[in-house]
């Protein structure tokens, strides 16, 4: 999960002072610190004819592909660690800022604004160090965007851990990393040791006099753990069990000490905001939904593809445009998950006018998550898709939770049912009232995401399980009239 | 194998490697390290004995419990000896709807077992797992440490034919 649709944005803390003082050891930023401007309202972009069709120019990841080098030499030609020094001295406030004006939010799933969570960690020190852990358990079904970074542009995300880390005054980052990865996190390893030799990171990073150290941790094969207070547990050694809220992870996180969780494309592109300027990154995509962000397009489509994309292209663009097209053609679409397996999915009818961002989707009854869309064509057993996907929840419940545990069970077995039609009508609307018995009576959003997959398929495909039930009824009755 | 002998330990090399891990986590944290220690074991001997286990909880200095609830709760931990070639097919929707059934069969098949079966030769090992990560490139094996992507049933075939005569 990640890697994280599991965040739910309620659970991150509100109401922290804005910027508090921390790491008042450099006077040379503290004195920066007294000259930089207070926040400043952004600037409102003009509204776009359309959206879609990013330019090059525009692009943050360029080796997507891995086309190009992935190592050190290879990154500092495509201009990453370029001039990162100066970014560190700016200090703190500099880089919040930054990223409060680009509207950045969240990529694991949530979209939560990121400029405020990580403010959230510059309350005064208490002595205790900080960390910023990266969530890298990508496991979402439909969702592969990190691994790609990871592999092919790992010092992106190494830069943007350390000016990340050096906006919430962390001393180090954890990057937790899905097991199944392992030639990923070898990459990223050994991204990380030339970072290391050539002082980029470790102490006195990039010469700015700050110290910081990355850490790459590997999972074990656990979507729970792409949940941020599972993850945390789970980098301390523990079973990944979510952790109760509050207290929130900026202030009791890993180690006990005040942490913050981000995905690894949050992350990623900090330094380019950082570099090219946040108003830059608003002026991308609708208002409140700014930026380009990473789709992968996976199903039933010509070419399924991972792109960088602007926000707020339409639905239907981005597959035609990119991904080739639904196999059979448009006409021949049934319905999109469009936001990694925990979103409902949509269909046919929805698809024509969605617009991919957070707004655009919630406004389709269904959300952003992590921008993976899965296609499904006319030709694919519907609720045989949704029943493969509630099996993957009942795998992946880590059990603490008696509604998600149990209720997930249930809900395995009526879809299954359901997939023969072998059920009686009046179970649709049992089924939906389980779905809302777990949603929101669970610690984590693991019981939402398995919840929110079947109210799409009711909302949407009822008529088709009422038929196949129909079915099942008229064939068993001619059965037992020949016998 | 190793759980006939009645102990267990690093060999000199993953014990170095093995303190380097636990140096990632701070003072008194070290068992942080457990999740890393477990994969060292799993790279030496195949598996996670009991015995392995143990001697992890001792070297980070904490109860055994601790170490066998986390061998079990992660699905990546093998607790039983598994073939030389651990694969691991996606059965997960995007890989799903891109015909990954066909694939399992295509494995079933060349290697005449079900899924969480050994071949006789000890060199297979076939089972089903959650989604992998790679929707893009469906349908996915994981084999090892390596994926294979964009699988049919002829690459399974000589996928197959290439393992068995390395």
């Amino acid at each position: 999960m990640n890697s994280s649709a599991l965040v739910r944005s309620n659970l991150v803390p509100k109401g922290h002072g804005a910027f508090g003082l921390s790491n008042l050891a450099f006077k040379s930023i503290l004195q920066t610190r007294q000259n930089a401007t207070a926040a400043t309202p952004p600037p409102t972009p003009e509204l776009k004819a359309s959206y879609g069709n990013l330019s090059d120019s525009d692009r943050i990841f360029t080796n997507l592909y891995g086309r190009h080098d992935w190592q050190l030499k290879g990154a500092l030609k495509r201009g990453d660690w370029y001039k990162t020094k100066e970014i560190l001295i700016k200090g703190t406030d500099y880089i919040i800022n930054e990223v409060k004006t680009s509207g950045l939010r969240g990529r694991g799933g949530a979209g939560f604004p990121t400029g405020m969570k990580w403010s959230f960690m510059n309350k005064p020190s208490d002595g205790r160090p900080k960390y910023l852990v990266v969530n890298a358990d990508e496991g979402e079904p439909g969702t592969c965007k990190d691994r790609e970074i990871m592999r092919h542009d790992p010092h992106k995300l190494i830069e943007g851990c350390l000016i990340a880390g050096r906006a919430m005054g962390a001393c180090a980052a954890y990057i937790y990393i899905r097991g199944e990865f392992y030639n990923e996190a070898s990459n990223l390893q050994q991204a990380i040791c030339e970072a290391y030799q050539a002082g980029l990171i470790g102490k006195n990073a990039c010469d700015s006099g700050y110290d910081f150290d990355v850490f790459v941790h590997r999972g074990a094969g656990a979507y729970i753990c792409g949940e941020e207070t599972a993850l945390i547990e789970s980098l301390e050694g523990k079973q990944g069990k979510p952790r109760l809220k509050p207290p929130f992870p900026a202030d009791v996180g890993v180690f006990g000490c005040p942490t913050t969780v981000s995905n690894v494309e949050t992350v990623a592109v900090a330094p380019t905001i950082c570099r090219r300027g946040g108003s830059w990154f608003l002026g991308l995509g609708r208002p409140r939904n700014s930026g380009t962000k990473l789709f992968n397009i996976s199903g039933h489509v010509n070419t399924p593809c991972t792109v960088e994309e602007e926000m707020s292209i339409p639905l239907k663009e981005l597959i035609e445009r990119h991904a080739g097209g639904v196999i059979g053609g448009w006409d021949n679409l049934l319905a999109v998950i469009p936001g990694g397996s925990s979103t409902p999915l949509i269909p046919k009818h929805v698809c024509d006018t969605a617009i991919m961002d957070f707004d655009g989707l919630v406004a389709a009854q269904t959300s952003l998550g992590t921008a993976a869309l899965i296609v499904m064509n006319k030709q694919t057993d519907i609720v045989k898709a949704i029943a493969r996907l509630i099996m993957f929840y009942k795998h992946e419940s880590c059990g603490q939770c008696t509604p998600c545990r149990e209720g997930i069970n249930w809900m395995n077995k009526i879809m299954y049912r359901f997939v023969d039609g072998q059920a009686q009508s009046s179970e649709i609307d049992m089924l939906w009232e389980i779905s809302k018995q777990i949603e929101g009576h669970t610690i984590c959003a693991l019981g939402d995401g398995a919840a929110w997959p079947v109210q799409g398929l009711i909302r949407h495909f009822r008529p088709e399980l009422e038929s196949r039930m129909k079915k099942f009824r008229e064939e068993s009755e001619k059965q037992a009239v020949s016998n | 194998m190793v759980e006939k002998e009645d102990q267990f330990s690093f060999t000199s090399i993953n014990l170095k490697k093995a303190k380097g891990f636990m140096k990632m986590y701070p003072k008194g944290k070290e068992s942080g390290a457990v999740m890393q220690l477990l994969y060292l074991v799993q790279e030496q001997v195949g598996w996670i004995p009991e015995l392995a286990m143990r001697y992890v909880a001792d070297l980070l200095n904490v109860p055994h419990m601790r170490v066998y609830e986390v061998a079990n709760f992660y699905t990546m931990y093998n607790m039983n000896p598994v073939g030389k070639y651990l694969i691991q097919v996606c059965r997960t929707t995007p890989c799903w709807l891109c015909n990954s059934e066909e694939i399992l069969d295509a494995f079933k098949k060349r290697l005449g077992i079900d899924i969480g079966e050994t071949t006789k030769d000890n060199l297979f090992t076939l089972t089903e797992v959650e989604c992998l990560g790679t929707c893009v490139n469906a349908p996915v094996v994981q084999i090892n440490n390596d994926f294979y992507e964009n699988l049919t049933p002829e690459k399974v075939e000589d996928i197959i034919t290439k393992l068995s005569n390395e």
